[in-house]
């Protein structure tokens, strides 16, 4: 039992959310039992509404793998918000202004906006490396500088006067990632994402830089005594996790947008964090948390559409689950009872 | 019969890393007695006293004062209860004076200022009641050890404490210091108070104590009168046989030196000279140990030899001829020097991580374990078992996490793996410091083990059993510098290496410091 604490505890905080969730429901909504079905089947009633949720799991998942790295190296780095927008709006200007065929053109939009996160990433890695200046902070900060620069270049060099609104040229065809599953709008990035997470699971658990990442992430006193150089360790994670941040900013832009329209920060990055923290930061089950994540999204969109319950319930269920499961003292009496079975049980 | 002051009822504490430090323990005491609570280390007497203290919650169990039940969330409630307890590690402020920590938090007022002159006078009229010579005025930094310990207690009774607890009181003085102790604890026995005193050292608990309670790996294994049972059956009844480490040792062969150092000196950032000009050499075979109570600059002269101080150290230090003292621990352990630190949980493990994860942090890096960039899972694995069994190492596989695991058990995954990337000089940093006597023993054979494979050990250790046992060569360390030398260690009293270790004693120059050239026999 001891073994599974934590997914237990994992599990009982979305049920305690759920319940919660159902009870508000209860109280505000005229017909709380409709309303609750279409908040839990909505998003699995057809094609296209699984679809939805698919397709938004795809950023959350590049996210969250990114911030499963940074959180598992012992680093608090919620960069991975800026990295996404302004890989995002790279990728953009290379699918607007660069002339390639239709499979190099993605390509080539994909890897700039990973190396440009990659880079932009490194700069707080480094700080913390060198200077130990704290990454939560940093990072915080290089979110407005990124978000600043970002809405610079879309108001003054991409801006495209004839549209109505404050976006981008369309891009060329060329560069728009191909559909996968016809009648949604699921694309090619939902396979790229899939084996950035297996590469990721393995690179975590059978390499050398990934058993380094997880010994100074674990203890870093003990990764030093050991003769591992964490300060480089701290520098290539974040080049690792500013890859696949922006990497996911760029798959987002390319396969779900003809232009690049994003006005503020799109809020994947911090929902990554909420990824990695309900998958236990372990990369394989980011794709649970994310897909659920996904769902009850979907699910409160549904219900604000179809009801008289409005979608931001779900920042309560979210709040309560983040609240549950970052409250160390939470079942933690269950915990001791069950330990004190084990020691009994052992003579 | 005398009755019972204070009764603890089965209790039970597990911590939270499934460690089971006290299981079904009853303990009472009686008025006006000294109790002796012995014990190895790592029986559980600690956390019974801190449970009793306050510090810690039972997971199950009771506690009676007076016949009423009573329950201490925090060392507030307890004191207040009339308990008292002086730490193993004393607990005062070192830049305040003596009168200041002993009315910390119950300061007499005068207006919104402190009543200095009354605090002075509380404590005078009290050190002379109980015959605890203090200076009031005098800041703790610059009082001895003894001397703080004197405080420690006399804080414990202005606040009230009629319950006296005192953990290993004896661990941090010497013989002489131990004596005058002894005398004022039976001076406090006379005014009533009743008196716990833990220790594993049966010659001081038979000498003072009126009953003993003796653990065993977290049980009691039975409360006796002292008049009624001899040191041999309480020796058998803390280790569950009859057991003085004493250990036959081979002789050694001893080779070329392989550790060499020649005038290290090291001053620390409060332009303290933490090091001075130590001259010290290891050959191969050889286990050198250095003993000293705690504090005397062992810690910075493993640093020195293990990268920690950064190259700040004048003096040399050579490894097989190439100096180290300037380069960084991952070039260190490239020579092939291991090191078994003093801390297991903050610099010896990664708590959350496998026990095999923790086996290869040592050698992932060579080429026998990895292809490349990639692990060799399988290699890793049977290696890991491998290591378990030869340690007997008390685990569900090498899956489990480290944390889980207990102190003895911990470190011996730790010395495992120190040891079996066959290093040629080894440091070993208290090795057996809170274990279990099996576990302990373990570690000493493997110690012997590694010295006749011509490995040069480095022994630092506050445990003269151990050190006086394990070491060929035998250093004894005071303020910084090595103050006296012994070729047979087994021969030297514990009274003796006692006055070294305060700095009453001191060898001349040439014997303290032996260099290589002066002494190259063959033994």
């Amino acid at each position: 039992m001891l073994k599974y604490f934590d997914v237990i505890r994992t599990l009982v905080s979305v049920a305690i959310a759920l319940v919660i969730a159902f009870l508000i429901i209860a109280m505000i909504s005229d017909q709380p039992l409709e309303t609750i079905s279409i908040f839990l089947l909505g998003p699995i009633s057809t094609t296209a509404q699984i679809g939805n949720v698919v397709e938004m799991s795809i950023p959350l998942m590049f996210t969250g793998l990114s911030v499963v790295l940074l959180f598992r190296s012992g680093m608090f780095n919620l960069g991975a918000e800026g990295l996404f927008f302004i890989s995002g709006l790279v990728a953009a200007i290379i699918a607007i202004y660069a002339s390639m065929s239709g499979f190099i053109h993605p390509v080539a939009a994909i890897l700039a906006g990973s190396m440009v996160g990659a880079l932009l990433s490194v700069i707080p890695g480094i700080m913390k490396a060198k200077w130990n200046a704290d990454v939560l902070v940093t990072s915080l900060m290089f979110n407005s500088i990124l978000s600043g620069i970002g809405l610079y270049i879309l108001n003054y060099h991409l801006r495209d006067a004839a549209a109505f609104s404050n976006v981008s040229f369309k891009f060329q065809e060329t560069a728009r990632l191909a559909n996968l599953i016809p009648g949604t709008r699921i694309h090619t990035g939902l396979i790229l994402v899939l084996l950035c997470i297996v590469a990721t699971h393995y690179f975590m658990y059978h390499t050398r830089w990934g058993y380094e990442l997880r010994m100074t992430g674990s203890n870093r006193a003990f990764a030093e005594f050991s003769g591992i150089k964490t300060a480089r360790v701290i520098i290539t994670v974040h080049l690792i996790a500013g890859f696949l941040a922006g990497m996911g900013g760029a798959v987002e832009v390319l396969g779900m947008y003809s232009r690049f329209q994003w006005s503020s920060l799109p809020g994947y990055g911090l929902d990554g964090a909420l990824v990695a923290l309900l998958a236990k930061n372990n990369p394989l089950s980011v794709v649970g948390a994310a897909l659920f994540l996904a769902y009850i999204r979907i699910g409160a969109d549904q219900m604000s559409i179809m009801s008289d319950v409005p979608a931001e319930l779900v920042s309560i269920i979210q709040a309560i689950i983040i609240l549950l499961i970052s409250a160390e003292q939470f079942l933690k009496m269950w915990k001791n009872r069950q330990l004190l079975k084990e020691a009994e049980k052992l003579g | 019969m005398r009755e019972n002051v204070l009764e603890m009822r089965n209790i039970t504490k597990v911590y939270q890393n499934g460690v089971t430090a006290n299981r079904n323990v009853d303990f009472s005491l009686r008025e006006g007695e000294i109790h002796a609570l012995a014990g190895e280390n790592g029986a559980g007497k600690s956390t019974l006293m801190k449970i009793l203290f306050g510090m810690e919650a039972p997971s199950d169990g009771e506690i009676l004062l007076r016949g009423e039940g009573v329950r201490f969330q925090t060392p507030q409630d307890a004191i207040e209860k009339g308990i008292g307890m002086v730490h193993q590690h004393f607990m005062l402020v070192p830049s305040f004076t003596v009168a200041e920590n002993m009315v910390l938090g119950m300061e007499p007022k005068r207006g919104l200022g402190i009543h200095y002159e009354e605090a002075v006078r509380m404590t005078k009229a009290l050190s002379e009641k109980y015959q605890l010579t203090v200076d009031p005025r005098a800041k703790v930094e610059s009082l001895s050890v003894g001397m703080k310990q004197k405080v420690e207690i006399l804080k414990a009774l202005l606040r009230g404490a009629k319950v006296l607890i005192l953990d290993e009181p004896t661990a941090v003085l010497t013989p002489q210091e131990t004596e005058e102790l002894f005398k004022q604890l039976l001076l406090l026995k006379q005014e009533g108070h009743t008196i716990v005193f833990i220790s594993h050292k049966l010659k001081e608990v038979k000498a003072i104590c009126d009953r003993i309670t003796i653990m065993r790996s977290g049980t009691s294994a039975g409360v006796f009168n002292m008049a009624d049972v001899t040191e041999q059956e309480i020796s058998r009844l803390m280790v569950g046989r009859d057991v003085m480490l004493k250990y036959d040792k081979e002789e050694s062969f001893y080779g070329p030196p392989v550790l060499d150092v020649k005038g290290l000196t090291y001053v620390n950032a409060l332009d303290k000279k933490a090091l001075s000009d130590i001259h010290l050499s290891i050959r191969t075979g050889e286990i050198v140990g250095i003993a000293g109570v705690e504090g005397n600059g062992q810690a910075e002269l493993v640093k020195a030899l293990t990268g920690g101080l950064d190259g700040r150290v004048q003096g040399s230090a050579k490894v097989n001829g190439s100096e180290i003292s300037n380069l960084d621990i991952r070039s260190i352990r490239d020579l092939g020097i291991s090191y078994v630190p003093e801390d297991r949980m903050s610099q010896g493990a990664a708590k959350e991580e496998s026990i095999s994860d923790n086996i290869i942090s040592t050698r992932y890096r060579s080429r026998e374990w990895n292809k490349g960039l990639f692990l060799k899972g399988k290699s890793i694995v049977s290696l890991a078992e491998k290591l378990i069994e030869e340690f007997k190492v008390r685990c569900s596989g090498p899956a489990q996490p480290i944390g889980m695991l207990s102190g003895g058990n911990m470190q011996k995954v730790i010395v495992a793996r120190e040891c079996s990337i066959d290093p040629i000089l080894l440091i070993a940093e208290q090795p057996t410091r809170g274990v279990d006597i099996g576990a302990a023993q373990l570690i000493h054979q493997k110690l012997l083990e590694m010295r006749s494979q011509n490995c040069a050990i480095l022994l630092i250790s506050a445990d003269l059993n151990e050190i006086m046992e394990l070491s060929d060569t035998l250093y004894v360390m005071y303020g910084g510098e090595l103050v006296a030398a012994f070729d047979k260690p087994s021969e030297v009293t514990e009274e003796e290496l006692g006055l070294y270790m305060l700095g009453l004693k001191k060898q001349q120059g040439e014997h303290a410091g032996r260099s290589v050239t002066s002494d190259a026999q063959v033994l």
